[in-house]
């Protein structure tokens, strides 16, 4: 490939090439601080190129390719070429990973014990995640939770925020200027931003953490604290992963340990600052 | 990596390891499905530590792989065992149910089973009583030209597994121009414990050539030739030499297993029967070059030679005016 940027983000690394520069410049921005895979090797290969060889120049369009592809995925303008290398690395997390049960969930860390955040696209996970990282917690991750299905510890995958719409503003009242991408308009998941977890986030991308509390929030509603049986959190959380049902009997045990082991709520907020505040709450109850 | 020179002399030599390009050959033996099988070659080997882990999770999944082939193999002998026919497993799933060399992280994708011809409709029909869908529209011009030309069903998918069903009454097109005789590959076969039967070992390999050599476009046939030359190497004997050259012959398909052979050869350095292989051919060349035509980036290369073996692979399945016809009702339907 004619461009090519390889980025380590937690304990999974990505060789990214591409038939256009403007993306990876893009990328390598969003990820400067990021650290390059230290045995120069990688996990996943992304490519993002053009679906016929004109389409390079004429109406320059961007197919998202790699290790583990999605058969009919649509290809994507030039201009929302950084959403794409995000997409790329997302799809190889979620067809390929077989290292550790994968969760679509995001995660905080604080005191070496860490939140689960699960729930369905635009619960609010994202943001959540994104403004206790801001407040205190270590951002482990926005969008995959990895569970270390040998010593039921959370490793994080701090990769650059998936901020959409009404979140952006959020979190650009919260956070400098230098950690956000360009803001990508009119992309079939609407506007999308993203922003740079901070240096402690990045710097700690190594360091796991052991689960202590499994949550479901859900935005735009009037609070309420609901807890979760476990048949249910069972449920969802089978839901919530996407290789779970190809780790067999290991994917199983680990889950049913983290279910076991851990309290589950479901709470819905009105705003974020409420759900920050009811995230405290829980967690200086559980510390007590 | 320009092509999959690598990744055919790590399956071939393990031993060799060396200074390689690790992400090229992870990213080409994904592409082409050869990921497990690579990851049980390596095994043991001193590869860097996030290769191991890389090779580690694929013997892991490996081991699901074969556990779901498995089961898709046992929901179908319940569905079909009032019919009281015989159901022949073939491919992957066959290497696998049979505890072949082959099966060592081969992966599978759809289930592919043999019936006798006469009892295709009562075996469609139990198969989707029991949950099994058409994939196509069962009106269309793909439906018809199935069950006239093919030597397989239309696809079905399982409902609520979502997982495909090849059922075959033979192993080419009934378009192509080698006959074979399918059943005697039915009464050659075997059974297996749990009363589903595989291909005889000859017949095995046999259906292996001519799926690779004598029917499509060779796309992925790195994966085909090394489950031919795994084959080839178990069941090695003069018994299974003799037998192989007399029923190459009888389904009129020693040109296709000629060409096997020779290719195992070349790629694989399996050990073969030269007097059935044949002397090499300026056209070997060719195949090989398609066979390895993929990059360290997992992309394919030889644009012009892929076409070329694409229009052979039509070629091979029509006559052409067949072909003509076939390629205007799907230019009109845009398909």
């Amino acid at each position: 490939m004619r461009h090519r940027l390889d980025i380590q983000i937690g304990p999974v690394a990505f060789r990214i090439g591409s038939a256009w520069k403007e993306p990876l410049d893009a990328l390598a921005r969003l990820y400067e601080p990021y650290p390059a895979p230290r045995d120069g090797l990688s996990d996943f290969t992304v490519r993002l190129e053009p679906e016929k060889p004109w389409r390079r120049f004429i109406r320059p369009s961007v197919a998202i390719k790699g290790d583990y592809v999605l058969p009919d995925a649509v290809p994507m303008a030039l201009a929302h070429g950084l959403l794409a290398a995000e997409m790329g690395m997302n799809l190889q997390m979620a067809l390929g990973q077989k290292r550790y049960l994968l969760l679509h969930a995001s995660s905080a860390e604080k005191d070496g014990r860490a939140i689960i955040m699960t729930g369905e696209s635009g619960a609010g996970k994202s943001t959540l995640a994104a403004l206790l990282g801001e407040r205190g917690w270590r951002l482990m991750g926005d969008e995959f939770a990895l569970l270390d299905m040998d010593s039921g510890r959370l490793l994080p995958f701090p990769r650059a925020v998936s901020l959409k719409n009404g979140a952006i503003r959020v979190m650009e009242a919260e956070v400098e200027a230098d950690r956000f991408g360009p803001r990508l308009e009119g992309t079939p998941k609407g506007d999308i931003r993203h922003m740079r977890p901070n240096g402690e986030a990045l710097d700690r991308m190594g360091e796991g953490a052991t689960p202590a509390l499994i949550l479901f929030p859900r935005f735009g509603e009037a609070q309420a604290i609901r807890a979760v049986g476990a048949a249910e959190v069972f449920m969802r959380l089978t839901q919530a992963s996407t290789n779970y049902v190809n780790l067999g009997g290991r994917g199983f045990d680990a889950l049913n340990r983290l279910i076991a082991a851990n309290p589950a709520l479901a709470i819905d907020y009105p705003d974020t600052d409420t759900a920050v505040g009811l995230v405290e709450d829980f967690w200086r109850e559980l510390a007590a | 990596m320009r092509n999959a020179k690598l990744l055919v002399r790590a399956l071939r030599d393990p031993a060799s390891i060396g200074d390689w390009d690790w992400a090229g050959l992870v990213s080409a033996a994904r592409a082409e499905q050869l990921i497990g099988s690579l990851a049980f070659r390596m095994a043991g080997r001193p590869v860097p530590r996030r290769v191991a882990e890389i090779f580690e999770a694929a013997r892991f999944d490996a081991g699901q792989t074969r556990t779901q082939a498995l089961w898709e193999a046992e929901m179908a002998r319940r569905a079909l065992a009032p019919l009281g026919v015989p159901v022949i497993l073939m491919k992957g799933t066959a290497f696998h149910a049979a505890g072949l060399a082959a099966s060592v992280g081969r992966s599978v994708g759809d289930l592919d089973i043999m019936v006798p011809r006469p009892s295709l409709d009562d075996v469609e029909a139990a198969l989707l009583e029991a949950g099994w869908e058409h994939v196509k529209d069962s009106q269309g011009y793909d439906d018809s030209y199935y069950r006239r030309w093919m030597h397989e069903l239309p696809p079905l998918i399982h409902r609520s597994r979502d997982r495909m069903i090849d059922v075959h009454h033979t192993i080419l097109p009934l378009t192509a121009r080698p006959r074979p005789n399918a059943q005697a590959m039915i009464d050659a076969s075997v059974e297996l414990e749990n009363g589903l039967r595989i291909l005889c070992p000859a017949d095995i390999v046999i259906h292996a050539a001519a799926h690779l050599f004598a029917d499509g476009d060779l796309a992925g046939g790195l994966r085909n030739l090394w489950d031919i030359d795994r084959l080839l190497r178990e069941f090695d004997s003069p018994g299974f030499r003799q037998s192989l050259a007399e029923r190459a012959r009888l389904h009129q398909l020693r040109p296709a297993v000629a060409r096997a052979l020779r290719l195992s050869e070349r790629l694989y350095g399996t050990p073969v029967d030269r007097s059935l292989a044949g002397r090499s051919s300026l056209a070997d060349r060719l195949f090989e070059a398609r066979l390895i035509a993929r990059n360290g980036w997992g992309q394919e290369r030889r644009k012009l030679l892929r076409f070329a073996f694409y229009l052979r692979g039509h070629w091979l399945r029509m006559p052409p005016l067949m072909l003509a016809r076939h390629l205007w009702v799907k230019a009109r339907s845009g398909a």
